[in-house]
């Protein structure tokens, strides 16, 4: 007995110009319940990330009229919600709550927000000082892991550009996603640079909206009638520029996955379907060699050639489109590759991306900057 | 040109700018593990001892990754790595952005913020 994903929403909205942030996160709330099929009163626990507005689970327990036990605001930045899946597992598995809601929401897209603008929190954080004056963003901070990768393995613009292709592959079918145009690796190298060696289409999306879930006790989800998806192995890692010793062509991802992995007794050899975290391609890349699909180095030849698209390849990522093509809502991507990688468990992705008979997926997320500071979560879900 | 934001500092890095204002680099080194590191901090980040001392660095290194940010620029990040050691994040200047390449040595040279502060850029060596 454990604890499962029991309800998901996310919210249809991309461009959100007259809601609040606060309103956003509660139309997915709202959402996720229905999904699950349980009400506001069952819910005993609530989780949130920096996106929440105001003093995190204090204003949105207040603001959302919730009456719970337990509370946690951890912030790893996109990753966050990964992390909130596995400590609400771990607080249901110490008797703290029964019912958590998680929830995400923001509008960098009508606020004018993103990824090419100097990162606003970061003047009075211990190495703003030493950052700020460079005009740091998050893209030309992953530009340069995508530089020194490319330097140090031979990775290609092509190869890179085969994940942006991919995710394309599988926007189409998705109504809501905000790029549905099936693109080629030439129109990814053909569109402009923003930060060398990264394109416009390198990049991800940006986009309002949100997304929320429901962890329950097992006893709880499997009660509701509906596909039961536990969490059976879950880690969480940080890394940074470690007093000036950098590596940026490794991530996090390979603690975190690692410990998800052990803890789950399964294998990459074990999973078709994976949702990673795609600020950019680059970030996709460098995940999935930490995480054990390929060896350190293989990224771009294991990306090629179509190896992401469902049906086609052997790891079907990202069937929503992603954070590439689909959404990225307030600049976040972690939620988003829950619920896709729960659709996928449950058999209800889109039948012409849908992966069949999936008992086993990988949710692979990253918060923060990879090439200077991040935080990576791993999630390996099951069909119970 | 690009306006240069004005680092927020703080006492604990003082002597790091007051140093950049003279055209000095200056790391931090620990006096018990004998590493240095980067970016300068009171307390040694390898082993945690408090009994770390400014250095001056011969402000020279080599380009470890950039980047040429075409969006308000073009102007070029990089992380250079010094000969002491640690690697620094910066801006390569006073060259075309389309030469600046991985492995290159590099100089550093002082620029002035925004505000009061002077902060460290490289150019090529």
């Amino acid at each position: 007995m454990g604890a499962c994903i029991a309800g998901i929403f996310e919210h249809p909205a991309r461009k959100a110009p007259d809601k609040s942030v606060a309103q956003l996160h509660a139309e997915v709330a709202k959402g996720a319940l229905q999904d699950a099929g349980l009400s506001r009163e069952d819910v005993d626990g609530y989780f949130c990330a920096g996106d929440a507005p105001g003093l995190g689970p204090l204003s949105m327990v207040d603001y959302l009229g919730l009456k719970v036990r337990h509370v946690d605001s951890t912030d790893t930045g996109g990753s966050s919600y990964l992390i909130h899946v596995a400590h609400a597992a771990q607080a249901i598995a110490a008797g703290k709550c029964n019912v958590a809601l998680v929830t995400l929401a923001g509008r960098p897209r009508s606020e004018g927000s993103s990824g090419t603008q100097p990162r606003s929190w970061a003047a009075a954080a211990p190495d703003g000082p030493f950052e700020v004056p460079y005009g740091a963003a998050t893209v030309n901070m992953y530009a340069m892991a995508a530089m020194r990768h490319m330097h140090e393995f031979g990775t290609t613009s092509e190869q890179l550009a085969w994940i942006k292709v991919a995710a394309s592959h599988h926007a189409q079918h998705n109504a809501h996603a905000m790029l549905r145009e099936v693109v080629t690796v030439e129109q990814v190298l053909a569109s402009p640079m923003i930060a060398d060696p990264l394109h416009r289409l390198d990049c991800c999306v940006v986009s309002d909206g949100g997304g929320a879930l429901v962890v329950a006790r097992e006893e709880v989800a499997r009660s509701l009638g509906r596909p039961c998806i536990r969490v059976r192995g879950m880690g969480e890692a940080t890394k940074g520029q470690d007093g000036g010793k950098l590596d940026i062509t490794t991530s996090a991802a390979a603690r975190s996955g690692r410990i998800a992995f052990e803890e789950a007794g399964v294998t990459p050899a074990d999973i078709r379907y994976a949702s990673i975290y795609d600020s950019f391609t680059i970030t996709v890349l460098i995940q999935l060699e930490d995480l054990g699909f390929c060896a350190k180095g293989e990224g771009g030849r294991f990306v090629a050639d179509g190896n992401l698209i469902s049906g086609v390849g052997k790891l079907a990522f990202n069937t929503d489109g992603g954070g590439l093509c689909n959404n990225h809502p307030a600049n976040r991507g972690g939620m988003t590759k829950i619920i896709e990688a729960v659709r996928q468990l449950r058999g209800e992705a889109h039948p012409e991306v849908q992966v069949p008979n999936l008992e086993l997926a990988l949710v692979q997320g990253m918060g923060g900057v990879l090439s200077s500071r991040h935080g990576s979560a791993t999630l390996i879900l099951e069909r119970a | 040109m690009r306006s240069i934001a004005a680092p927020l500092v703080n006492a604990e890095i003082k002597p790091y700018f007051d140093a950049a204002a003279e055209g000095k680099l200056l790391i931090k080194r620990c006096r018990d593990c004998g590493e240095a590191h980067f970016y300068p901090r009171s307390i040694c980040p390898h082993c945690f001892s408090e009994r770390t001392e400014w250095q001056a660095s011969a402000g020279a290194g080599t380009v470890y990754s950039y980047s040429v940010m075409r969006v308000g620029g073009p102007f070029v990040i990089a992380y250079v790595t010094l000969d002491e050691g640690p690697t620094m994040l910066t801006n390569i200047v006073d060259c075309d952005p389309e030469s600046v390449r991985i492995g290159q040595r590099v100089r550093v040279v002082f620029r002035p913020t925004d505000g009061d502060s002077v902060v460290p850029m490289f150019a090529p060596a």
